[in-house]
């Protein structure tokens, strides 16, 4: 309906590129998409409202990255927060101080309790524990038998005394099952409870006596991971009937995008421990906030993207490669270091294709050789510090020497370093605010350097006021980003 | 409208007491007699958009707001707005209560359909019901209710437990059955192809002469190929006997957004005929089956109030929107 939101954002970040700082208006440009994608994510209204404020305001002061475009800043934002309210690191289940542990499980009708149950035992019984299963969900027919099904799986005692169906009484249900536990010497109850409406006090009143009949160490809230607004409805009854101390996400192998964790979590302020995932009983692992934050968001490709884009592009470096621009000394050598820089952002191809509207340009992808890098690389790791430092001396029998040591021909290394100084040449004068001429290109096509033209989505918008420092941001782009177009792929001015 | 009309098989001692009773009615079919059903009414399950939050006449955002509240989704919230707007503008409304009465008018003619009412009325017996849904979505409550209420009607309602996967299912619709006075066809043997099942509960119920077999199956979630491929399997078993007369989908009214995307699956899958939307009785208002019929078309037929086994009611486009609105 709606496409996810990387491309959505692709879209907003076209109309920002060319642009400095952000200005308020642009953000909210990106706010309203992001709030759009909330929403189809379902996260409840009140939480996306409160969300887009506090983005919005860190938006606006925040500074200005030098890797990043401002778009891009304003979604790395947007994940820092989403990730700090579904908890920056996952919790672990907290144990009790004295033997047996017991923890209660709660939820709505359906939201997957008593599949939980027999999940949390199994995953705690391989970690040593020794686990008593209570079915005191006496309402819905047969959920008793239900759990004593999957305790017989598991190889777990079950507690269920009653029949269940609508008879007997699940307080006491609850109670006796400590003091069996204790009797056994089991280290971890668990207590399946029935599900229950918010607004149907009776029950909650139940669900009450229950917690304090057994006084759990954890109080689970099981929340359906396709749940929409009513979530925080939900959450706040709960919360305030029961008192939670932690959510547990459950179906998450749909495809849903789970907006409701984030409401959750924003409204009840606990955190998300576990979350399950398949239908076979070992489907159920620790909840992770940042893999949740790019599930509600659906901007996994983006992030990546970001993330490695500020792990290889060094400020400080960036620096001192402005300034080297600046003064003229920009050498094979550095062109190396930024080579290897790129190294660390990966593979070429995967690095272009996390962009945002990629999609179309995959064909060109495919026409990039990153064999181009490697061998660029060999022909300057074959040169002599001096002749890396000074292209200058590089006479025939040096280039002859170099294309024998790194495997190419001297063609190779002369087409190389024409390269490298028309590339040196243009930067010198981005650096002094001046228009590159690229000579022989045609328009909007990347031939030889100044891949930064066209085609470039990364380096939307992100240009410093600093000439110097623009040089250097356009430069390390550049080297980032192959051009999408203009044929057979040529990295580094090699081998055309 | 208090009761609902349909068609069902005559039992023997009324073939004997003379066809009088049927003669007033059409049909070809001297074996069908009419039988009437108490309709319930939703109304127990709705409560007010505006209970908590008000909207501002003035500014219909916050309509929308409301409208995105109660899961209607963008999409459809925008259009509910657009159209109240324009209609507001039509007739010079302004006032609160005036919009509201316009909102009510725009969400019931939305979701006006003529496939609203149950297809028993075909004839060919025994009708075959089919429920298919995610996970814990309450199919077989449903079912439960629905062989409940159609045994009051003097039906003889089978029930085919074809969801083997989860522990405890047959159990639990068997419990139903035995409410409900219901025969159960289950899995002989754990683990039984589900479709296996759902072609003897149909055989059962042409042997034995049922009006009506209502299949359980497995929650699945649609975007499980392979169960969702066993469903089509299942649909597919079953028509080797008897015509389909409904598939209906269960969607939990808490649910958000996916549930488009459920029911975008599942009419694909198992071309559902209706939409079931249970748990109304909770704070969620459920506006997720309101898009769902506004973008696909599928009606909804029937809502569930309440865990008992006569919550469960008629859906009503009327009484839904003049509900939302009160």
């Amino acid at each position: 309906m709606f496409g996810n939101l990387s491309d959505r954002l692709a879209e907003t970040f076209k109309s920002l590129r060319g642009k400095g700082r952000l200005s308020p208006a642009d953000i909210d440009a990106t706010l309203r998409e992001i709030r759009k994608a909330l929403l189809e994510a379902d996260v409840a209204l009140e939480v996306v409202k409160s969300f887009i404020q506090a983005i919005r305001d860190r938006a606006l002061g925040d500074e200005v990255s030098g890797a990043l475009n401002p778009a891009q800043q304003v979604v790395q934002i947007v994940n820092q927060e989403l990730i700090q309210i579904l908890g920056a690191e996952p919790r672990k289940l907290r144990y009790g101080k004295t033997a047996p542990t017991v923890i209660m499980l709660a939820g709505l009708q359906g939201s997957g309790k008593t599949t939980l149950a027999g999940k949390l035992a199994k995953w705690l019984v391989s970690e040593g524990e020794s686990v008593l299963l209570v079915a005191a969900d006496l309402q819905r027919p047969n959920a008793v038998e239900q759990l004593r099904v999957l305790g017989e799986k598991i190889s777990v005692e079950v507690f269920a005394p009653e029949a269940g169906s609508g008879t007997g009484d699940p307080v006491k249900v609850a109670k006796d099952s400590i003091a069996h536990a204790k009797s056994r010497g089991l280290s971890m109850v668990i207590v399946d409870t029935a599900g229950r409406l918010g607004v149907d006090q009776e029950m909650m009143a139940q669900a009450a006596k229950i917690r304090d009949a057994i006084k759990p160490d954890e109080t689970l809230f099981v929340i359906d991971s396709m749940l929409g607004q009513d979530a925080v409805n939900v959450a706040k009854a709960f919360e305030d009937g029961v008192g939670i101390t932690a959510v547990v996400l459950s179906k998450l192998d749909g495809d849903s995008k789970g907006g409701a964790a984030l409401s959750v979590a924003s409204v009840t302020g606990k955190p998300i421990i576990f979350s399950s995932t398949g239908e076979s009983l070992d489907a159920f692992e620790p909840f992770y906030p940042d893999r949740m934050a790019s599930r509600i968001l659906d901007m996994g490709d983006v992030l990546t993207l970001i993330e490695q884009a500020q792990k290889a592009f060094d400020e400080d470096s960036a620096q001192e490669m402005a300034l080297k621009l600046a003064k003229e000394t920009f050498t094979l050598e550095d062109f190396l270091d930024q080579m290897q820089q790129l190294r660390k952002m990966g593979s070429l191809k995967s690095m272009l294709a996390m962009m945002p509207g990629a999609g179309q340009m995959r064909q060109q992808l495919d026409n990039i050789d990153e064999k181009e890098i490697d061998r660029t690389e060999a022909i300057i790791r074959s040169m002599t510090p001096v002749e890396r430092q000074n292209p200058k001396v590089l006479n025939g029998s040096r280039r002859t020497r170099i294309a024998r040591g790194s495997g190419m021909s001297v063609t190779d290394v002369n087409s190389l370093v024409n390269r490298f100084e028309q590339a040196a040449k243009m930067m010198k004068t981005v650096a002094k605010g001046g228009t590159p001429q690229i000579p022989g290109m045609p328009a909007g096509v990347g031939g030889v350097v100044p891949r930064k033209k066209a085609k470039d989505k990364k380096k939307a918008g992100s240009k410093s006021g600093n000439p110097a420092k623009r040089a250097a941001e356009l430069n390390a782009k550049e080297l980032g980003i192959k051009p999408a177009s203009g044929g057979a792929g040529s990295a580094f001015g090699i081998g055309n | 409208m208090s009761s609902i009309f349909f068609w069902r098989k005559k039992r023997e001692e009324e073939k004997q007491a003379s066809g009088s009773k049927v003669s007033d009615q059409t049909t070809a079919n001297a074996e069908l007699t009419a039988a009437t059903l108490p309709i319930r009414s939703s109304k127990k399950g709705i409560r007010s958009l505006f209970a908590i939050s008000k909207f501002d006449p003035d500014d219909l955002q916050t309509l929308e707001e409301i409208l995105l509240q109660a899961d209607f989704g963008l999409s459809a919230s925008e259009k509910i707005v657009a159209a109240v707007k324009t209609e507001a503008k039509l007739q010079g409304a302004s006032t609160e209560s005036d919009l509201r009465k316009i909102l009510a008018q725009v969400i019931e003619s939305q979701l006006s359909s003529d496939k609203r009412e149950l297809n028993l009325s075909s004839g060919k017996l025994p009708y075959v019901f089919l429920v298919v849904g995610v996970n814990g979505a309450g199919k077989t409550t449903t079912i439960g209710k629905l062989a409940n209420w159609l045994g009051e009607g003097s039906w003889s309602v089978v029930l085919g437990a074809a969801d083997t996967f989860r522990a405890a299912a047959v159990n639990q619709l068997a419990t139903w059955a035995e409410r409900a006075g219901a025969k159960l066809v289950g899995p002989k043997s754990d683990g039984q192809d589900p479709a296996s099942v759902a072609f003897e509960a149909v055989e059962t119920a042409i042997s034995e002469d049922s009006d009506i077999v209502i299949i359980d199956t497995a929650g699945r979630l649609q975007n499980k190929s392979d169960l969702m491929d066993e469903l089509s399997k299942i649909r597919r078993v079953i028509e080797k006997r008897a015509e389909i007369s409904e598939v209906l989908l269960v969607i939990d009214a808490t649910t958000g957004q996916n549930g488009l995307s459920q029911a975008k699956a599942f009419a694909e899958v198992a071309q559902v005929t209706g939409i079931v939307l249970t748990k109304l009785d909770g704070t969620a208002k459920g506006g997720i089956a309101f898009a769902i019929q506004s973008e696909l078309g599928i009606p909804i037929k029937l809502v569930g109030v309440g865990e008992g086994i006569n919550d469960f009611a008629f859906f009503d486009a009327k009484e839904f929107a003049s509900g939302l609105v009160a």
